[in-house]
């Protein structure tokens, strides 16, 4: 597996530390993690920085998943970045519309390691 | 499964939501701190400091809460983050803040229909015990008492 920066946005640090745990029990290669805790930080962060995958969570403040992956379509850096959302927002309607705002996973809360190796690999395997 | 409408009518007083509260709390322990609960008999007078709420509104209105005691939300914290942590500390907070949001999520994930139709709050942590919480609904709170490494965790669901 080639190394990759990952973009983690969540509005709890704790859950943005377990995610990159799980990354890295998942066999993803991390060489750096960004840190945002919301949509309109994780922008600002991605002005500066380009990154290989961002995990992104839902219900956040100032800016949430779903407005911040819309968002996301008109910022240079991140041009065909793969988004997997991590949220508890766990029903189809949410899904679907994270999906069609240009998300390309979704992984409910709570969630295993193997779940996040699950749905993130492929959207790497895709991107390499 | 029933839709959430199908419950609601069925049963003002929810308490066949209570196997479900109970599974939602049990899947996020063994889930994310890799531990299982065991059952307690009764709610301890003393000892439960430390309470983090989620308020649940739409479809279903109210308060989902956690109590438990701060070394407790201690080791809940270590147990999620693999590193030991003070238990007055904003970490410790946070993590038992993100323990009640996902059993919030993961309660209204398994009533079919009421996922889209049920917005949760991000969680709200209180410290200590010297406070009385009166939610405004209309139905007795549902109550799952268990024990988490042998200490009282205490999950209410008081909804209208």
């Amino acid at each position: 597996m080639p190394a990759i920066r990952a973009l983690i946005i969540d509005d709890s640090s704790v859950m943005r530390k377990i995610v990159e745990r799980s990354l890295r029990q998942a066999g993803v290669n991390l060489t750096q993690v960004l840190e945002a805790g919301n949509g309109a930080e994780a922008l600002a962060v991605l002005e500066q920085s380009q990154v290989d995958l961002i995990l992104c969570d839902i219900n956040m403040p100032i800016m949430d998943g779903l407005e911040f992956v819309k968002q996301l379509a008109g910022v240079s850096n991140a041009k065909g970045v793969p988004v997997v959302m991590i949220t508890t927002e766990g029903s189809e309607s949410h899904v679907v519309q994270a999906l069609s705002c240009g998300a390309r996973g979704y992984i409910r809360k709570p969630f295993t390691a193997d779940q996040v190796k699950e749905h993130v690999l492929p959207v790497l395997a895709v991107k390499t | 499964m029933k839709s959430a409408n199908d419950i609601l009518a069925v049963s003002k007083e929810h308490a066949d939501w209570i196997p479900l509260l109970e599974i939602s709390v049990r899947e996020v322990f063994e889930l994310m701190l890799g531990c299982q609960l065991k059952h307690l008999e009764a709610t301890p007078e003393q000892g439960l400091d430390i309470t983090s709420m989620v308020g649940l509104a739409g479809q279903l209105c109210g308060v989902l809460s956690v109590r438990s005691s701060k070394e407790s939300a201690a080791l809940m914290a270590y147990k999620m983050l693999g590193a030991e942590t003070d238990a007055n500390s904003q970490e410790v907070r946070d993590a038992f803040g993100e323990i009640c949001n996902m059993v919030a999520g993961n309660f209204k994930n398994k009533i079919s229909g009421l996922g889209e139709g049920c917005m949760l709050s991000v969680p709200t942590v209180v410290t200590g015990n010297d406070y009385s919480l009166h939610s405004l609904t209309d139905s007795p709170p549902l109550e799952v008492r268990l024990q988490f490494e042998d200490r009282p965790l205490i999950i209410s669901l008081e909804v209208s």
